[in-house]
């Protein structure tokens, strides 16, 4: 069975990047829309995964459906799109992380029913376990509610086509181990934490070819409005945690290594 | 008064773990009006039962022993129901995380998930990207489905009392289309996180790097990692940049795998002490640190930007000579046990 692999993937900015808070009555971040910004990384995982299974499949495809500015979105699809092949569907709306994730899901939902010869019942429908903006892990399971899946999976970092056509998924479960699971088969939600494989290399060409869909895609990118699901916001701030570091140099590691072992003991 | 909500899976003996007991404090710390919700193959209220909960509900049989998204969201919104409440919490377990928030969906609620601290006028703290942002929040949305982050209350620790316990149906038709075959540690056979360690030991890119004499010495920075990790039963954490390469498939510390991973892309874990060796970076180091309450480090550059201010005690010293040393003095230490 060939597979319809839809990506859910986001834009954040730059794990690199200082982050503050700006002022004003809606949280946002400083100079939001100047920071460079990269897709998620667990999204960027699922991506990958999602390619590479499309590629070892005959006859599976892979669409990323990305909500963002959508100028933000075409800086960070020159990149994207030289490691994974994919058709976008872009959403022109906020990347912000303070938005209301159901929200987003309703507006990715609706985005994802929206397009053409998708084979739902051959569906398997991607996205990070969380994102690095919102970091709450809870909008996939509601895009796949919206779309009546309930074979979901969250954290997986392994996805087995078995010869029967089940799927088998393991997942990131407490104290390091993964729950294996099998799947009767699409349609199934995974949402990845960092799978397997590497973050493949650019790849000029398929960027090149990715890009002729992704031009057009942003241009009739639709705008929608994420709404804020009664989220407010009493508070938002940079931790200020500063702790006087003591310094220990020119001492043997064998008084170091006291003071370790002691301390651990306390 | 709010009806509140505590919603427990049971662990394979029907009672409920540390994180499940704090959350349940957590929820008696609302004020409302306490239902207890359970799931699981077999349920044991009894030690809870002092909690002051009017009533006590749950799920249970085989469908609901193990964690999968259908029948624990089906079990979870049946309870919901019929408990009919306004605030639900619940521990943030993988089992809950995965289904609760679409639970939510289909009461026309809201969730928010690793939530760490909660407070009866309704105010919920939580963190945003990646622990690098902290907010304050409320929501107007009900049923609200609460997710607490463990070590962020007090475990509930009442007496026990007998108590009547309702079953509550919940279909299990067509929720069984994925099985459960078991579980499987880190290929590796090595502990990674381990909420229940004292220690948590990082070990960042420095371990691959030359050293001194010129060498790459990765077979003794995996003999001393391990050693330490086993002697003192600590958790193990990797800096990104190690998981990478090992991603990349070179031969460096092949041991660290994405799990071991802390930081923006890894946990967050919660430990009373981490030790971190070899690490250099900034913010997303620092990140994987949050929630380490004494931290102290071991690198050769004094004047490393995440360890001055975040470190409670930096060694400027050669982490492969001190953890030899803490090695052999664990060692004794235990022989002399």
């Amino acid at each position: 069975m060939s597979y319809h692999i839809v990506v859910c993937g986001g834009i954040v900015p730059d794990p690199l990047q200082t982050l503050e808070p700006a002022p004003g009555a809606a949280p946002s971040l400083k100079n939001e829309m100047m920071l460079p910004a990269v897709l998620d990384p667990w999204a960027a995982h699922a991506l990958y995964e999602s390619a590479h299974l499309a590629k070892k499949v005959p006859g599976s495809k892979v669409w990323l459906v990305s909500l963002g500015p959508k100028a933000k979105l075409q800086q960070v699809m020159m990149t994207v799109a030289q490691r994974a092949a994919f058709e976008l569907v872009a959403v022109d709306g906020p990347s912000s992380g303070f938005t209301d994730s159901a929200a987003v899901a309703a507006v990715l939902a609706e985005a994802i029913a929206g397009i053409a010869g998708l084979d739902r019942s051959r569906l398997i429908l991607a996205g990070g376990w969380e994102s690095a903006a919102r970091a709450a892990g809870t909008t996939m399971q509601v895009v796949g509610e919206r779309l009546g899946i309930t074979e979901q999976f969250q954290g997986v970092d392994e996805l087995e086509v078995l010869r029967d056509g089940k799927l088998r998924i393991a997942e990131r479960v407490e104290g390091g181990r993964h729950q294996i699971s099998v799947c009767d088969g699409p349609p199934v939600l995974l949402g990845w934490a960092t799978g397997n494989l590497g973050e493949p290399a650019n790849n000029p060409q398929l960027g090149m070819q990715n890009m002729r869909t992704i031009m057009p895609a942003l241009q009739k990118a639709r705008s929608a409005a994420v709404g804020s699901g009664g989220l407010s916001f009493d508070s938002v701030s940079l931790p200020k945690q500063q702790r006087q570091t003591r310094i220990v140099k020119d001492v043997a590691a064998d008084a170091i290594a006291r003071e370790i072992v002691e301390w651990m003991a306390e | 008064m709010a009806i509140v909500l505590f919603l427990g899976h049971t662990e394979a003996d029907g009672g409920l773990a540390k994180g499940a007991l704090e959350a349940l404090e957590a929820a008696r710390g609302l004020g409302g009006e306490l239902v207890v919700g359970l799931v699981g193959a077999s349920v044991d209220a009894a030690a809870i039962g002092g909690c002051g909960a009017a009533r006590f509900l749950a799920v249970t049989g085989a469908a609901f022993a193990v964690p999968r998204y259908a029948s624990d969201a089906a079990a979870a919104e049946a309870i919901a129901r019929a408990a009919g409440a306004e605030v639900i919490v619940a521990a943030q377990t993988s089992r809950w995380a995965r289904a609760l928030p679409g639970v939510a969906h289909r009461l026309g609620g809201a969730a928010d998930s690793h939530v760490t601290s909660l407070s009866a006028d309704g105010a919920a703290g939580r963190w945003y990207y990646r622990q690098r942002i902290e907010a304050v929040q409320r929501r107007s949305a009900k049923p609200w489905v609460v997710l607490l982050e463990g070590g962020c209350a007090p475990a509930y620790s009442g007496a026990p009392a007998a108590v009547s316990v309702e079953s509550i149906e919940a279909p299990v038709s067509g929720l069984e289309r994925t099985v459960v075959e078991g579980y499987r540690s880190a290929q590796t056979g090595e502990q990674t996180i381990n909420p229940e360690a004292k220690v948590l030991f990082v070990a960042g890119a420095g371990w691959t790097k030359k050293q001194k004499d010129g060498q790459v010495r990765t077979g003794e920075a995996e003999e001393l990692i391990l050693g330490f990790v086993r002697k003192a039963k600590a958790s193990l954490g990797s800096s990104k940049s190690l998981v990478d390469l090992s991603g990349e498939g070179h031969a460096v510390l092949p041991f660290l795998t994405h799990l071991h991973q802390v930081g923006q892309t890894g946990s967050t874990p919660r430990h009373a002490k981490g030790l971190a060796t070899c690490c250099h970076g900034e913010e997303p180091h620092v990140v994987g640190w949050r929630f380490i309450q004494e931290r102290r480090a071991v690198n050769l550059d004094g004047n490393c930007g995440w360890a001055r201010g975040k470190a409670d005690v930096l060694y400027v010293a050669d982490a492969f000579e001190v953890m030899r040393k803490v090695n052999e003095l664990l060692g004794a230490a235990a022989a002399g046990a």
